[in-house]
């Protein structure tokens, strides 16, 4: 199990680590439509940040272009040390190290659970397909569900397929994992057993950025909180400092409509 | 559990789409004169209709069988040769026997291997071959061949279903039986002596026609598709500009097109004969139309496949290859084979250019005098072979559609 996630918990403090994500004055337009102006914003390696905000804030664009699944007009984005460029090999290298879970799973639905997360290892990462299912299995193992693997995404729940989803991301052994709102469309019943995937995932020491609008797992998992309003950055904080005592009068206007 | 109720509800109703049918069977078989009653004689007027329709089916039954026993088909069985073959030599005519004979053993071997629509296939093709070999005026060769070629179907069966290992060597076959049956067919360009494609007709020349064109297009209509959704301006413009075009023209004219033009563009002595250029003119004709029931398919796929795809790091190509084409098929898999049906019957259209398909053959039989006014047996013989492979075709798909489709929405 240790092999299938190659993750070094740097016993490093948090503040002392490099920077994996590099964001610099971050700029991005639809026509006439400004909705990220000027992001800055580092994450280090092992940190979890979660991005909060009302909807239409563009959380959700900013964490799509990260992969470069959005296009940005200026500004900077360095992903482990490679510029994010219109260069196609610079952005599949980008996707390689990058896992990303999105709000509606998104899996292969002519495809069993097992190929779900095996696909793209093999095909991308070109390992043997012993070897990538194996792995697959293992983490499907890890994510509870290694009775499921021979199933099709249409029998699964919507909790087992995000889990699934999850699994997909981590086979190709990402540095970084990106959850786009990934308990937004399940039932509320279900959204815990992701969370917790989730959660353990951060305490191996994933680097993650996730927008959400779970209050208690962002609480109690993220190192740092961003608030995102209008395609700004509002706040930025550490839990307690967020939550307790925060800066911005946007920032405690937010939190009381929420909590 | 939304999303799981949501996946009950869907096969729920496809259950209950599949099995509607065998539901009221059965509940006619368990209490027949109760729901008899119940559906055909349910007050006066229902009896009375129940009444007259019966008496209706029973005098159309009644003359269609007695047309059927009573009737003189000597013009089919004395032609029966013709009808299928067209004039390919009688001396070489076990080359179609063993290509025939192959694609039987094929057929038994997909049947058992892969059981599902396989049955369909081999019971329509064991069933046709059967009936020409009982009925008493085909000659004892013809009748020791089908006797063969049924054998054949039988010993397929049973070995894929021994042997899981017979798989891809099967699938190796199937590729190869098209270029492997022509080359049986006109001779393996001078091996054997050569049989040109003149002297092909009837139902085999349909048959050679309709399969090599619906082969040809699939490939070539994907790629029209996917080229009109490019991002290159060239390739995306000529891919609408060349499905439009051959979209505004009647098929006739693309035949006629066929014969004037592609010698007049490649020089009159090509070497490329009628059969042929009619099988190019079928396969870029039913190409535009195929890219457009594709296109339809790459449409329904919603974008958070393409995402999903391309944020594991797929390229375009294995994107389109992996997770964007087999959706796109299956959700068009009914206007597809409806058009492979088309194909077939279209095939009927190269008469006009002179070629003894096997409705054409039918026709000149029909202008012979000493078979004067007997056209009836004729296109009646023509139509029940036609709907079946029609049929056939239909039924395959439906089959491959429900296979397809279990496990997911």
């Amino acid at each position: 199990m240790e092999e299938t996630l190659q993750i070094e918990k740097s016993t490093t403090p948090l503040k002392e680590r490099e920077d994996v994500i590099k964001v610099e004055k971050l700029n991005k337009h639809f026509g006439d439509l400004h909705v990220l102006k000027d992001i800055d914003l580092n994450v280090k390696q092992g940190e979890v940040i979660v991005i909060l905000g009302p909807s239409g804030s563009g959380k959700s664009t900013f964490i799509r272009t990260l992969n470069a699944l959005e296009e940005f007009q200026s500004g900077k984005i360095e992903i482990d040390g490679i510029e994010l460029t219109d260069d196609l090999k610079n952005v599949e290298e980008i996707r390689k190290e990058t896992g990303m879970v999105f709000q509606q799973f998104n899996l292969f639905p002519h495809m069993s659970i097992l190929r779900n997360v095996s696909l793209a290892p093999i095909w991308v990462r070109k390992w043997k397909k012993e070897k990538a299912e194996k792995i697959a299995l293992d983490l499907l193992d890890r994510v509870g569900i290694p009775e499921q693997a021979s199933k099709y995404p249409g029998q699964l729940s919507g909790g087992q397929q995000q889990r699934v989803a999850i699994a997909r991301a981590l086979a190709m052994q990402p540095k970084i994992m990106l959850f786009d709102e990934p308990t937004s469309a399940l039932d509320p019943e279900m959204v815990n057993e992701v969370l917790d995937v989730m959660q353990t995932l951060a305490e191996s020491g994933m680097t993650m950025v996730v927008v959400t609008h779970e209050m208690g797992f962002a609480r109690k998992v993220a190192d740092r909180l961003v608030l995102f309003d209008k395609g700004e950055v509002i706040e930025m904080a550490g839990p307690e400092e967020f939550f307790e005592n925060p800066k911005e009068e946007r920032t405690k206007a937010f939190l009381s409509q929420i909590l | 559990m939304y999303v799981n109720n949501i996946q009950q509800e869907g096969e729920f109703n496809s259950q209950l789409e599949v099995t509607a049918g065998t539901h009221l069977k059965r509940n006619n078989n368990s209490n027949l004169s109760e729901s008899l009653k119940k559906n055909l004689f349910d007050g006066w007027k229902n009896t009375l209709l129940t009444v007259l329709t019966g008496i209706f089916s029973l005098i159309v039954i009644y003359q269609v069988i007695t047309f059927v026993v009573t009737n003189n088909w000597d013009v089919i069985y004395d032609n029966l040769r013709l009808l299928m073959i067209g004039q390919y030599p009688i001396e070489e005519i076990w080359r179609l026997w063993i290509a025939l004979d192959l694609v039987s053993l094929l057929i038994g071997l997909t049947w058992g291997l892969w059981k599902g629509a396989g049955k369909a296939v081999a019971a329509t093709f064991g069933s046709v071959f059967f009936v020409f070999a009982v009925i008493p005026w085909t000659t004892l060769n013809t009748s020791l061949n089908l006797t063969a070629s049924i054998a054949l179907i039988a010993v397929g069966y049973f070995a894929g279903d021994r042997l899981d290992g017979l798989k891809i060597p099967t699938l190796i076959l199937w590729a190869l039986y098209i270029p492997l049956a022509l080359g049986l067919i006109t001779g393996f360009g001078g091996l054997l002596e050569p049989v040109l494609s003149r002297e092909w007709g009837g139902w085999l020349l349909t048959v050679i026609i309709a399969s090599i064109s619906i082969i040809g297009c699939f490939p070539l209509g994907v790629l029209l598709a996917l080229g009109r959704r490019s991002e290159l301006p060239v390739i995306r413009y000529f891919c609408i500009g060349y499905i439009e075009l051959v979209r505004g023209i009647p098929l006739i004219m693309v035949l006629f097109i066929g014969q004037l033009l592609i010698p007049l563009f490649l020089g009159g002595e090509t070497g490329i004969d009628n059969v042929s250029r009619a099988i190019i003119a079928y396969t870029f004709f039913a190409a535009a139309y195929l890219a457009e029931n594709v296109r339809g398919g790459l449409q329904s796929i919603p974008a958070g496949q393409y995402e999903a795809a391309q944020a594991l790091g797929l390229n375009k190509f294995k994107l389109t290859f992996f997770i964007i084409l087999p959706q796109a098929l299956k959700a068009v898999i009914p206007a597809l084979v409806g058009q492979f049906i088309t194909i077939l019957k279209d095939t009927s259209l190269v008469a006009i250019i002179g070629l003894a398909d096997f409705l054409g053959t039918a026709r000149r039989i029909s202008n012979n005098p000493e078979y004067l006014g007997r056209y009836m047996e004729l296109y009646i013989f023509v139509a029940a072979f036609y709907f079946i492979f029609c049929y056939l075709m239909a039924h395959v798909s439906r089959h491959l559609e429900r296979s397809l489709s279990k496990g997911n929405q």
